[in-house]
């Protein structure tokens, strides 16, 4: 049930981003390139997304808990640190080289380029580094 | 381009937005992308936690196939071969980019979704701050190359 579950959330995010036009990294780029022919198709994406959440996690949080599971997890912490602030940087300068974020970039496997390919396998690299370098801990 | 494309893009993002309030609702987790995908990777294999991460990726991936087979219908290029356009640069930029994208989501706790959608939607200060630097950042960076260096990327 949970692994069905996992699908359905992970289709209506793919749609989503189908729809949205994320899936084209020239549609990003073009929304992050506020001093050329500026698209702003990404704030209309970003700012439904938002909303949506935003109604949906009132109704749903007001619950004891989650319909297959024992708790909400949700981050608890509130304190702006280095890690984060240095965290943000490099994805932004990594998005901004690109067009991808992770969610746009693996919900472009259907259409499978060499450039594609190398994104995605040094962005898992990526994520091992950040888990095991000791000068990040 | 204009309004059609500006509405449709507020309907992907109410998917989105509906993908992040099932999620909760169902298994109680924020749908941020970077960190469902880095424990299905990395984590040490767990059947009951892998099995709904794998079929998460699953789905993202099917979504725009989806719309492809269906005439890209709804989707703002307007056309099934334009939902899922081609990378911008080659594999050396695209390595680059990759992990600075794993290492920075990595280190900073989140990305676009995680950050930017479920983190605003809980009006989670650490993400208001790191979903503008990440903005910022690449608007700086997209600003270097289209218009300092010229057209690299």
């Amino acid at each position: 049930m949970k692994a069905f579950l996992g699908y359905i959330a992970g289709l209506l995010f793919g749609l989503g981003l189908g729809l949205g036009g994320m899936t084209d990294p020239a549609r990003v780029i073009g929304f992050l390139d506020i001093f050329g022919a500026w698209d702003p198709t990404l704030l209309f994406v970003l700012g439904g997304a938002v909303i949506t959440t935003f109604v949906g996690y009132r109704v749903v949080l007001c619950r004891a808990k989650p319909l297959w599971g024992d708790g909400f997890r949700l981050p608890t912490r509130h304190d702006l640190d280095g890690k984060l602030l240095l965290g943000a940087a490099l994805f932004g300068i990594g998005w901004g080289l690109s067009g991808y974020c992770p969610g746009p970039a693996f919900a472009s496997v259907g259409h499978l380029t060499y450039p594609l390919v190398a994104m995605l396998l040094a962005m898992v690299a990526g994520w091992w580094v950040a888990r095991r370098a000791p000068f990040i801990q | 381009m204009g309004w059609t494309a500006n509405i449709q893009g507020l309907i992907g993002g109410g998917f989105i937005g509906l993908s992040a309030v099932f999620l909760m609702a169902t298994l109680g987790r924020i749908a941020g992308i970077s960190g469902i995908l880095a424990d299905l990777f990395l984590d040490k294999p767990n059947r009951d936690e892998l099995g709904w991460r794998l079929m998460f990726l699953l789905g993202l991936v099917s979504g725009p196939i989806l719309l492809m087979l269906f005439g890209g219908v709804g989707n703002v290029a307007g056309s099934s071969q334009d939902v899922i356009g081609v990378p911008s640069g080659g594999v050396p930029l695209m390595l680059v980019a990759g992990l600075l994208v794993g290492v920075g989501t990595g280190v900073g706790s989140g990305c676009t979704s995680g950050h930017g959608v479920c983190g605003l939607a809980r009006l989670s200060r650490r993400s208001l701050v790191a979903t503008l630097v990440f903005l910022l950042t690449a608007m700086v960076v997209v600003f270097l190359t289209r218009h300092v260096i010229g057209g690299a990327a």
